[in-house]
């Protein structure tokens, strides 16, 4: 008989949101303070086995549908595509560009290509780390 | 057409063989490649005018001109008489090869192939003026003839005799080519001529005595001289027109060319002189010696062959005496390089011959067992003529050509006994004596091989085949070269002229600058002198020794087989194979640890060793930073959390203190001021300790008993002295910090050139950013593999490798 976990299920359903935040705060925050992809996709990867251990592994996939290996290879070509951007402009592989505008709602802002590598690495570790989990939870 | 282009005319004609056979089946392969040395040997034949003269003829093809490597067939006397040998015996033994070999039952097309590349091969070692392709040459000999020796694969013997003589020809033709290359460097330049040009210059170098050395085991591997003729006895297995061809008057004389190439740049040398002419002698005395002991024709022939081919080499060693003497044109000395030319002819004349025979009493009798023939005088009167008149030009007998060649050899040596260099006043009287019992025994051999196989008790009961006379064809050849042997004797001035002074010249060009002047005229009568006398006693005590030999044979077993050279090969072969396989077993145990401590070991043994040698060690406390409160208490948590995982009983244990470990070391970036690292740390040491949990629970039950890490003495040795060794290197090249950092850089930039302000994540993404793009393709790759072996994996039901 399956215990009844409605603690840890709600807990999980606000906690799960504030360390997704968490992940993205830190995600974006990387250029300027500690953080960066690499935490950031962990953190994240961290919330989505919350989810897990909270409710099962089908469940999970239900809520979130991501097929994690087509993931991984996303963020691969993501960061690969960032670094190859800049030859076509004539400068060397894996030069970035950034500079800063003014955006309707957040005023100036800078805006750095290397935020769309940093990006890579975020899909790749959370989806690297989900497979790893996945992989190794479904086995029998 | 040009010169070094015939060389490659029998190895071209090879490509033509296997259509031949296969296409024009009802006739003998072997009539067409009759054809290539007929017209080559007739091509030679007319050159000869030229070298008479003393001229020579050059031709060049350049191979690989910027490494100057060239094929240069050089023509003079001495290439030209063994041009004239390869060919012409050549042409003999395919004809005889015709009748021998069936065309229905053998694979002639790989014959014909193997025995043309041989051709090609001899007559580039004995052309080529270029060192490099000389050795080339050298090797395909040594390939041909393992093929040759090897052509009935199907048999044991022949697979040992062909492995045993390439390992021991190119056993030299090894060392022969380090000795090519260092006289190259001598004199720098690859051409032979050029050498002999400068070979004063040669003598004083540090590496002449080495070249010396190095070459001369070439020459007497290939020529199987003492210790390493035991080859050419096994050799022995391959069909007879190969033993005729190959072991008796070419391959084998390859290392004879090449001492008598080489003398006049080594003849100055007294190690030359003593080396190639003791161990010629010794290794005739040996020859003919053993060559009693042998019950099989061939083996015999085999033998005698090495004492020949000692008496030719000690006659070449003696030939660079007359560089050592003043006028050595006017004195006995001048004999000696004379005599070996002459013999060599006389010997490829009459064992080609002798060697036919025995393959035409094998063929028509069924056995080649000295013990079953006899009596086949009746049988087969024209193989016992031919028989006859060989075995008694090797005896040395009168009206046969090895009769002068032999008086000639009896007259270098005794000349070499009162030669008075080298301390070979002191030795030097045994020369004459090992010739002269080397002569008796040549006598004996001669005597019985012929006698033992064609007079006595015919013996039909014991031979596989009704025993009758050969078809004519295969008796062409011997018969030929049979009464070459008797023409030799009765015009020996003829060939003198012709053939052996140009090739005198070539060896001795330090005593004479024109055939013409060698002032050598060959009688069969040269008056009663000492060599005559000697020979009268070679003849008295051979016939007695012969006459009286079933009395004295059981001399032979008081050398037990044990003891022989065979063995020690033998030995030496199973030795370094099972040595090898021993010594691999002893420190390849298939366990990781072995080899942890192996890689540890050596780590320690290295890094220790190199910073004592280069006295690299250096302590330097001035640029450290104080050590504060914090650091102690986090360094004591660490040591403490390590000591436990070495000492935990339960493996729960280790991975907890793991864990603390890890994030100890999280505390320290924090307190390090690596925010960044800090973070990480803290998430992966999560994630790996969770990964260690998950394979501690997955552990097979019967194997989980729960038990301390053994103490092993070495393994604590071996792990104190990695890390002492790895905590000096660290505080050595902390102490010597010779280059300000290149962080300053990156602290003045990262925000003007980057937009950025976390330098770990700018450096990460932005400077060095290509060392992220392959760590995140290496977690892919970890993740992919991960699912490959959790999903991928073969049912365990199927059990076995879909290989197998």
């Amino acid at each position: 008989m399956r215990t009844n976990d409605v603690m840890l299920q709600t807990a999980t359903k606000v906690v799960t949101f504030i360390i997704l935040m968490f992940a993205v705060h830190i995600f974006f925050a990387g250029h300027y303070t500690p953080g960066g992809g690499f935490v950031g996709g962990l953190l994240t990867a961290s919330a989505i086995v919350l989810l897990m251990l909270a409710y099962d592994i089908e469940t999970v996939k239900k809520i979130i549908p991501f097929n994690y290996v087509m993931m991984t290879a996303t963020g691969l070509l993501l960061a690969l595509g960032t670094a190859s951007a800049s030859i076509f402009f004539n400068v060397p592989f894996f030069t970035h560009a950034y500079d800063y505008f003014d955006l309707p709602l957040w005023g100036k802002t800078s805006l750095h290509s290397a935020a769309l590598f940093d990006l890579g690495v975020y899909l790749v570790v959370v989806g690297v780390t989900m497979t790893i989990i996945q992989t190794i939870g479904e086995d029998e | 057409m040009s010169l070094v282009f015939l060389i490659f005319l029998p190895i071209i004609a090879a490509l033509f063989v296997p259509l031949l056979f296969k296409k024009i089946g009802q006739i003998h392969t072997g009539w067409f490649v009759l054809v290539v040395p007929v017209i080559l040997f007739i091509y030679y034949a007319t050159q000869l005018p030229t070298t008479m003269d003393g001229g020579t003829l050059v031709s060049e093809f350049q191979w690989i001109p910027s490494l100057d490597l060239s094929f240069i067939a050089y023509l003079d006397g001495l290439s030209l008489l063994f041009s004239l040998l390869i060919t012409g015996i050549g042409s003999l033994v395919v004809l005889y090869s015709v009748f021998y070999l069936d065309k229905k039952r053998e694979q002639l097309h790989n014959f014909y192939v193997y025995l043309l590349m041989f051709m090609t091969a001899m007559l580039g070692i004995v052309q080529s003026d270029h060192l490099i392709t000389l050795y080339l040459f050298w090797e395909l000999t040594s390939i041909s003839s393992f093929l040759l020796i090897g052509y009935w694969y199907t048999r044991d013997r022949s697979r040992f005799g062909a492995l045993k003589s390439m390992m021991i020809t190119v056993f030299g033709g090894l060392m022969m080519l380090g000795g090519f290359v260092l006289l190259s460097i001598m004199g720098n330049t690859y051409s032979i001529r050029e050498l002999i040009s400068q070979a004063p210059e040669l003598l004083g170098h540090e590496f002449f005595t080495w070249a010396l050395v190095l070459i001369l085991l070439g020459a007497f591997t290939k020529s199987a001289q003492f210790p390493f003729y035991i080859w050419l006895p096994d050799a022995m297995e391959a069909p007879t027109p190969v033993s005729a061809y190959l072991h008796s008057a070419t391959m084998v004389k390859a290392g004879l060319y090449l001492v008598a190439r080489f003398t006049p740049i080594f003849a100055a040398s007294g190690t030359w002189v003593w080396l190639v002419t003791g161990i010629g002698l010794f290794t005739m005395f040996w020859g003919s010696f053993f060559a009693l002991k042998q019950k099989d024709l061939k083996g015999i022939l085999a033998f005698s062959t090495v004492s020949q081919l000692g008496l030719i080499m000690s006659l070449l060693g003696a030939s660079a005496l007359g560089f050592h003497v003043e006028d050595a044109a006017g004195t006995v000395f001048k004999y000696a390089a004379f005599a070996a030319i002459f013999h060599l002819v006389n010997h490829a004349v009459f064992k080609g011959s002798l060697f036919m025979i025995a393959g035409i009493v094998d063929h028509e009798t069924g056995t080649r067992d000295i013990r079953k023939l006899g009596g086949l005088m009746s049988i087969m009167p024209i193989s016992f003529t031919i028989a006859m008149i060989g075995s008694f030009s090797m005896a040395g007998i009168p009206l046969f050509g090895g009769f002068l060649s032999k008086e000639m050899f009896l007259t270098a040596m005794l000349a070499i006994a009162e030669f008075n260099l080298f301390s070979m006043d002191v030795w030097g009287v045994l020369f004459p004596v090992l010739a002269w019992i080397g002569s008796v025994f040549t006598f004996v051999y001669s005597f019985y091989f012929v006698f033992h196989t064609f007079a006595g008790k015919h013996k039909p009961e014991e031979l596989p085949k009704q025993a009758h006379e050969a078809p004519i064809g295969m008796l062409v050849s011997p018969a030929i070269l049979a009464v070459s042997v008797i023409a030799i004797f009765f015009i020996p001035n003829v060939v003198g002229d012709w053939l052996v002074k140009p090739a005198v010249l070539a060896i001795q060009p330090f005593m004479y600058s024109n055939p013409a002047e060698i002032d050598i005229h060959v009688s069969a009568w040269h008056g009663a002198n000492t060599e005559f006398f000697m020979t009268l006693g070679i003849f008295a005590i051979g016939a007695l020794l012969f006459w009286s030999f079933r009395k004295w044979k059981q001399a032979y077993d008081a050398f037990p087989d044990s003891v022989s050279l065979n063995r020690l090969y033998d030995s030496f072969m199973y030795l370094s194979d099972g040595g090898a396989n021993r010594f691999s077993a002893v420190y390849m145990t298939g366990f990781i640890r072995s080899y942890l401590v192996y890689m540890f070991g050596f780590l320690v043994l290295i890094v220790l060793s190199t910073l004592v040698i280069t006295d690299a060690f250096v302590l330097d406390l001035n640029n450290t930073a104080p050590i504060g409160i914090y650091e102690i208490i986090i360094l004591i948590a660490l040591v403490g959390g390590t000591i436990t995982i070495l000492a935990a009983k339960s493996r729960l244990t280790a991975i907890i203190a793991l864990g603390a470990v890890g994030y100890s070391v999280a505390l320290f970036f924090v307190i390090f001021r690596a925010p960044d690292l800090a973070l990480t740390q803290l998430v992966i040491e999560t994630i790996s300790v969770a990964l260690f949990l998950l394979a501690f629970y997955h552990l097979p039950k019967v194997s989980k008993k729960e038990e301390r890490i053994r103490f092993k003495l070495g393994n604590a040795a071996i792990a104190f002295g990695v890390g002492v060794t790895m905590t000096l290197v660290a505080l050595a090249s902390h102490s010597q910090k010779i280059l300000p950092s290149i962080s300053e850089y990156y602290k003045e930039t990262v925000y003007t050139e980057a937009g950025g302000g976390n330098i770990v994540n700018v450096i990460l993404v932005d400077y060095r950013g290509f060392d992220t793009l392959f760590e995140i393709t290496v977690l892919g790759i970890a993740g992919i593999a991960i699912i490959s072996m959790i999903k991928l994996r073969l049912n365990k039901k199927e059990g076995q490798h879909e290989n197998k």
